[in-house]
């Protein structure tokens, strides 16, 4: 019972992307790109294999290519030590599953305990007490506070509350007008006094206007400090302690390497972090300073910071970076991707035709006006796992050949759509003119349209799907 | 207990800056044998500091070679040495070395990701060139983050240097194009141009960078004369990326390394040095248009780790020796 009821529904959450997904690997010739991290656990444990125990001898080797993986992502010495230590407590002794590789499975544990210390779910802020509550924003220069400020702002704005940003970066220049203008951009009233250097005054200055505009949030933006500046440091304390913030978040650049413990383990002591906001998670970085964050502070990462534009802001997932760590790739984000943009309806009737195995070229043209909504073809890409930027940029997918693709099928008629086989040369020919290609183009398509069309028979056979959602989710 | 290590991760924060320096001065004779406890500390140390995994391995390899040769034990004063002789090597040797001025104008295209602190660096980089007598120009040509602009303007009024800017919004590449044209028309030695941060995975925006450079060659054809990534002295391993993704945009020359006045040690310059052979020319060590020195890998590669850091290494691990 239960074993159908989770077949149905992993075929429920097929269709919405296996399309794109057959669609991507067609154009990269190849179909699935594994992660290195698993790659090199294969490589030191394959004398696994079979029905043996992970134990302390065979573990040695897959610990230390952990560590490197871990220590590559930028996590922080000691806690990279403490965690793979954790890791191999648990995975010691565990039964290697049939259905996973021994790799598969060491990546499997080390993913739990990597999502079971970020925290399992995303959280959101905490904001009781008398309003205004006040949140301050604290970090080191650079690391987008201001940002990160109106963002949130913005946020709670379409939350339905009534914020207002407080300007108490007194020490960068312009900062203040940095806050206004994005202030004015949200639309949202930002309190800022001029020429002076006394910003607990400025705070409470703040606290007041906002509770006579019957503001109900307050977002203190403050000056960018190093965790050694010890006057800086005092002068947050002296703030904290004045306006008795209900949220204090310490925002840190995902790119942050070894630094994050100290930097953490500073705020947190000095001021006391009630979250955290890791920013500029839309670059390529692996993020590892997630991991000591949470692991100093004790206290979730709230929000992600994904873009420069004030809407870019969003809720922290935990096991998305966890997955990044280990370099296994945004596989949710895209997913989440693919439910935004795919029609339900669509994808229903599609999974129908997937079944049979009646792929044609309409549905073909569909998906591929569904993946154009997604975005640009790289990005996509990006978001696999498997995926580094190397790799993509050996690629060197052209989105234009989204176009042409989709121009060679709007040259076919409808019956050649549906019909592909009765396409001989002369077809091929009027079709290439048609479309403003080569023949050659023409019959590459048709050639990749082949190869889907036999993977989805093999995919649609009893038992293929279950292999297949393994390979959606790896090591999961 | 899962997370045990962490008593000697908060020994290692409670150890500050000024407490490493003065320890320096008491000269340490003590011997450090050659056992895989030693060197793997060492290679955390170097880890530690951002260099990464492949550098620190390389380095610790180094230090092994030397112990096997020595027979097994040596100086620890001495292992410090060889480390900051590896280290310095590896960065290539050049110290403190001034930039070639050409031009004029001498152009200076400044390039990296959100917040690594590229105004300021400017700041810094047009004070040591008026330091110099020589004139300076800046151009505004981060026109996308909300008052990019006017921070730049407030330095250039500090230091005392002209600026070209537009509106928020304008074309960077335009602004460029202004900037050296008035300082060919006017005799100025130096144009500095500011560029807004951005991370090297977009593409769009990387293709903007590569049109400004082109532009400024329409204006200058052997410009810029120095194109210099700015990076954040706290960046990890992503530094590596970032170095590769700008240069393949924009050749770099240089890297212009800020915020070292923290304890972060800037590490991922070697593993730069080492996949790229990008070297470090400037370094800012403050909030301040003062705040800057030009690179010494020497002094650099002392600040990594010194005959003190190395002996607590030493002595943890003879500890943890005992123990067991």
């Amino acid at each position: 019972m239960y074993g159908n009821a989770l077949r149905f529904r992993r075929q429920r959450a097929l269709p919405a992307w296996a399309g794109v997904r057959v669609w991507v690997a067609g154009c990269l010739g190849r179909f699935f790109v594994f992660q290195e991290l698993q790659d090199r656990l294969e490589g030191t444990l394959r004398n696994l294999r079979g029905n043996a125990r992970l134990s302390e001898e065979n573990m040695t080797d897959a610990m230390r290519e952990i560590r490197r993986a871990l220590l590559a992502a930028d996590v922080e010495v000691s806690v990279a030590k403490s965690f793979v230590a954790s890791v191999k407590d648990r995975a010691l002794g565990e039964d290697v599953l049939k259905s996973l590789s021994p790799g598969q499975q060491v990546v499997k544990v080390v993913h739990e305990e990597l999502v079971a210390l970020l925290g399992h779910s995303a959280q959101d802020l905490d904001l009781q007490g008398d309003p205004p509550s006040v949140v301050l924003v604290m970090g080191l220069q650079g690391s987008g506070k201001t940002t990160f400020s109106a963002k949130l702002a913005l946020y709670l704005k379409e939350k339905g509350r009534r914020p207002m940003l407080a300007a108490c970066d007194l020490q960068r220049p312009a900062a203040i007008d940095q806050l206004e203008v994005l202030a004015e951009s949200i639309g949202l009233p930002v309190y800022t006094q001029r020429g002076t250097e006394d910003v607990v005054a400025v705070a409470k200055a703040a606290r007041q206007a906002a509770r006579d505009q019957l503001c109900d949030v307050l977002i203190v933006d403050t000056a960018g400090r190093l965790q050694i500046d010890e006057s800086l440091m005092e002068q947050l304390s002296e703030l904290e302690a004045a306006i008795k913030p209900s949220e204090k978040l310490l925002v840190l650049d995902a790119m942050t390497g070894q630094e994050a413990v100290s930097i953490a383990s500073t705020f947190n002591d000095r001021i006391g972090v009630t979250g955290s906001v890791l920013t500029k998670l839309d670059g390529d970085a692996r993020g590892g300073a997630a991991l000591s964050l949470v692991h100093i502070t004790g206290k979730p990462i709230k929000f992600a910071g994904v873009g420069e534009k004030v809407t870019d802001l969003e809720l922290f997932h935990p096991d998305r970076v966890a997955g990044r760590i280990l370099g296994m790739g945004d596989m949710m984000s895209l997913i989440e991707k693919a439910q935004e943009n795919v029609d339900e309806e669509q994808a229903a009737e599609m999974e129908a035709k997937f079944r049979r195995a009646e792929f044609t070229f309409e549905d073909f043209l569909d998906q591929l006006r569904q993946v154009k909504k997604m975005g640009s073809l790289k990005s996509i890409m990006g978001m696999l796992p498997g995926m580094n930027p190397k790799m993509l940029k050996q690629v060197n997918v052209d989105d234009k050949q989204l176009s042409r693709t989709e121009a060679i099928i709007c040259s076919m008629t409808p019956h050649e759509r549906r019909r592909p086989e009765i396409l001989n040369g002369r077809r091929r020919k009027r079709i290439a003119n048609g479309s403003g290609t080569h023949v050659a183009d023409v019959n590459r398509l048709l050639k990749q349209y082949k190869d889907m069309k036999k993977m989805m028979k093999t995919l649609s056979k009893p038992g293929a799907l279950d292999r297949f959602g393994k390979g959606l989710f790896p090591g999961m | 207990m899962v997370f045990g290590a962490f008593k000697k991760l908060k020994k290692g924060l409670g150890r500050t800056r000024e407490q490493v320096l003065g320890r320096i001065g008491a000269a340490i004779r003590r011997e450090v044998y050659l056992t895989e406890d030693f060197l793997e500390e060492v290679e955390e140390i170097l880890i530690a500091s951002d260099v990464g995994v492949d550098a620190a391995v390389e380095l610790t390899e180094g230090i092994g070679r030397r112990l096997r040769k020595k027979g097994g034990s040596m100086q620890l004063a001495d292992v410090a040495a060889v480390l900051q002789e590896d280290v310095a090597r590896l960065l290539g040797g050049a110290s403190a070395e001034e930039p070639v001025m050409q031009g004029p104008p001498h152009v200076v295209l400044m390039v990296g990701v959100n917040g690594v602190g590229k105004t300021t660096s400017i700041a810094k980089l047009a004070q040591y060139h008026r330091d110099k007598g020589r004139s300076v120009l800046l151009a505004a040509g981060d026109t996308f983050r909300a008052a990019a602009v006017e921070q730049l303007s407030m330095w250039a009024d500090r230091t005392g240097v002209e600026i070209v800017k537009q509106a928020m919004g304008a074309d960077p590449a335009a602004v460029a194009f202004d900037a050296i044209g008035r300082a060919k028309a006017k005799g100025i030695d130096v144009v500095i141009v500011d560029t807004a941060g951005r991370l090297q995975n977009k593409e769009g925006l990387m293709r903007e960078l590569e049109k400004i450079a082109r532009v400024v060659q329409k204006q200058l054809p052997e410009a810029p004369h120095e194109t210099l990534l700015c990076l954040d002295a706290n960046t990890g391993q992503n530094g590596i990326s970032q170095a590769k993704e700008f240069t393949s945009v924009v050749p770099l020359d240089a890297i212009f390394l800020t915020k070292l006045d923290g304890t972060a040690k800037g590490g991922v310059v070697i593993a730069i040095a080492q996949s790229i052979d990008l070297p470090v020319r400037y370094v800012g060590t403050g909030e301040g248009a003062q705040d800057f020195a030009l690179f010494d890998a020497d002094d650099f590669a002392r600040g990594l780790f010194d005959a003190s850091s190395l002996d607590e290494t030493a002595q943890d691990a003879a500890a943890d020796a005992t123990e067991q």
